[in-house]
């Protein structure tokens, strides 16, 4: 029917099955992304040390290409480990919480600025799903960034060292994808949980930042005032580096962390602090949401 | 007829403060006005309807559907249109409309020819490309119109659809509710603090005052016998032979304040009967009202009932 023809008539075509629906709103998400040169810029530079990691393992398994340089040596310098892998996800980490905090306000802010929830959950979407498919963009970004090509080196790596070095390495391949989701879980729910709270794009962004840095500042004065360790349960970066270390190694570890989470030795803190702090930060996040995600806000 | 509506003891609390009290009524017309002053419950009722609020106690059925157990069954057969500003930010308006026909179910083509008609339909087919934050309050009303019928509800909730429109605007809009609500392939609950509003769209209406039902009032029928029902006001002759002559015709009659006189007439009645018998008693008809209670006297009446009902 052409657009000019001005009544109203139902609809009684086809309709898309639920799980459909859920995709609708990373979709549109991604489209508006887009628009934005100096995040699509930023998301391209992301992939520039997984790049040179991929480089530095092929190089190293190639004499040749070491000969054409006469850096033979330069072959012992390189040790692809649970140091490199913990270092490849410090560095994208890092990025993903810049991306995290430029992306995640822009996709909750304006739908609570503009009241436009009551639109979105008077139809047949739930909240639950409308979290979900806000929180899918940033999982969908965060993890191209991150466990994506961290298991695309370690595939790499195994392929060029042979099946002996996969399996006496494969605790890395799960530390890298199951480290990486937990940090793109907390921060996902920190964006959105951020951004539904102060519903102002700038403002959401910068109390992302504050959350990781002012709040990593406090714990440091915490210990050296206190001459404690517990400070480090407000420092989110210390907390998911020590996981990463069990996750990479397990109980009994040999090196202290990741590049930008690394905790200093000796003031690490129980495991089951910090995955019980984590749990307590994402409950909060929820807690945030629930009260903040409604079709229409209740004032008692 | 099945109920469109169906209250059913529905009782809704903020807190401690009840907001809702045991509602129950059955609602069956084509487009339905919930009529009540501020605060008296008219959107908590619609976004409890639409699952945004849980009932304490008592349900409501929609087309047959519980609210308790079907809330997204419902929302599917449902379009709203909420009072205050609702828009995202930073999209256009045809971009918004599309997202929302898709979130419904449409698939994307259906989604964005259906909204493009949408925007045409309500009157802002030249501005579809324009960012709803650059929208007057009349142009975001009819976009909030688009977006709640661009897939093809069964029922649409307009809660204060003229709320801020100048003039113009608000006839646009009364014009295009009543065109909608004309087709009769779906229903209209039209909650409203304006009298006039619901008095030009509606066929049933719903007062409600501090969160109780006051007074339930079918317009069609009232229009229906008020077409039966006469007010005259006479000079001359004796209004008693007058309603003597005029009772003979089958009139029930009975004399109103300032000497008017009220009369239903019987079927098959015609007016020119009441003038020949007025001459004959030499009695001049000089003001005939067809009416009787306006929706504003039913109104009134129930904000003045002790408890609020009638």
């Amino acid at each position: 029917m052409a657009v000019y023809k001005k009544t109203y008539r139902p609809y009684d075509g086809p309709l898309t099955p639920s799980w459909r629906r859920l995709l609708v709103i990373p979709r549109y998400a991604f489209q508006d992304l887009h628009r934005s040169r100096f995040l699509t810029v930023f998301y391209i530079a992301t992939f520039l040390y997984p790049l040179i990691c991929a480089l530095l393992i092929y190089v190293q398994h190639n004499a040749s290409a070491l000969r054409v340089f006469n850096a033979e040596a330069a072959q012992h310098l390189i040790s692809v480990n649970v140091v490199f892998f913990l270092s490849l996800l410090g560095w994208q980490s890092m990025l993903a919480l810049f991306m995290a905090a430029f992306v995640g306000p822009g996709l909750v802010s304006p739908d609570l600025a503009g009241n436009a929830l009551s639109l979105y959950l008077a139809r047949p979407f739930s909240r639950v799903e409308y979290v979900f498919g806000k929180m899918s963009v940033l999982a969908i970004l965060l993890s191209l960034m991150t466990w994506v090509p961290g298991l695309l080196l370690f595939l790499l790596q195994g392929y060029l060292e042979g099946w002996g070095w996969m399996s006496a390495n494969a605790r890395i391949a799960g530390g890298i994808f199951f480290g990486a989701w937990i940090w793109i879980l907390v921060l996902a729910l920190l964006a959105l949980a951020l951004s539904a709270w102060v519903k102002w794009k700038p403002a959401a962004g910068a109390l992302m930042f504050g959350v990781f840095f002012v709040a990593a500042a406090f714990g440091a004065t915490v210990d050296a005032v206190q001459r404690t360790r517990w400070g480090h349960l407000v420092q989110i970066s210390d907390l998911i580096g020590q996981i990463w270390v069990y996750l990479f190694e397990g109980p009994n570890p040999t090196t202290n962390g990741a590049v930008f989470f690394r905790v200093t030795q000796g003031e690490e803190l129980p495991l089951w602090c910090c995955w019980s702090a984590l749990i307590a930060l994402c409950l909060v996040c929820l807690y945030m949401l629930a009260r903040k995600i409604r079709g229409v806000e209740v004032m008692r | 007829m099945d109920p469109v509506i169906e209250l059913d003891g529905l009782e809704v609390r903020f807190g401690q403060r009840p907001i809702l009290k045991r509602l129950s009524a059955a609602l069956t017309g084509r487009c339905i006005g919930l009529l009540g002053p501020n605060g008296a419950g008219k959107s908590t009722l619609l976004n409890t309807l639409l699952g945004f609020h849980k009932p304490c106690a008592g349900t409501a059925r929609i087309l047959g559907r519980d609210i308790r157990t079907s809330a997204r069954a419902i929302r599917a057969l449902v379009g709203f249109m909420p009072e205050n500003d609702a828009f995202i930010a930073g999209m256009t308006g045809v971009h918004m409309v599309r997202l929302m026909a898709e979130l419904s179910g449409l698939p994307p083509e259906a989604a964005l020819e259906r909204a493009h008609e949408a925007f045409f339909y309500v009157g802002l087919g030249e501005v579809r490309y324009r960012q709803l934050g650059t929208y007057s309050l009349g142009m975001k009303q009819s976009a909030k119109l688009a977006q709640a019928i661009v897939h093809g509800p069964k029922l649409v909730f307009l809660d204060e659809p003229t709320n801020g429109l100048d003039p113009p605007a608000r006839l646009r809009m009364i014009q295009l509710i009543q065109e909608i609500s004309g087709r009769g392939d779906l229903h209209l609950i039209l909650s409203s603090h304006l009298l006039r509003d619901v008095e030009e769209c509606c066929d049933q209406v719903l007062i409600l005052k501090d969160g109780a039902i006051a007074a339930f009032c079918n317009l069609e029928e009232e229009r229906r016998s008020n077409r039966r029902f006469l007010e005259l006001e006479t000079r001359g002759g004796s209004n008693g032979d007058f309603l003597q002559a005029i009772e003979k015709l089958g009139c029930q009659s009975a004399i109103g304040a300032q000497g008017r006189i009220k009369l239903i007439l019987p079927e098959g009645l015609e007016l020119r009967r009441l003038y020949e018998v007025a001459a004959a008693q030499n009695v001049q008809i000089r003001r005939l009202n067809r009416k009787r209670d306006s929706l504003e006297d039913i109104f009134l009446k129930a904000m003045e009932a002790p408890g609020g009902r009638l």
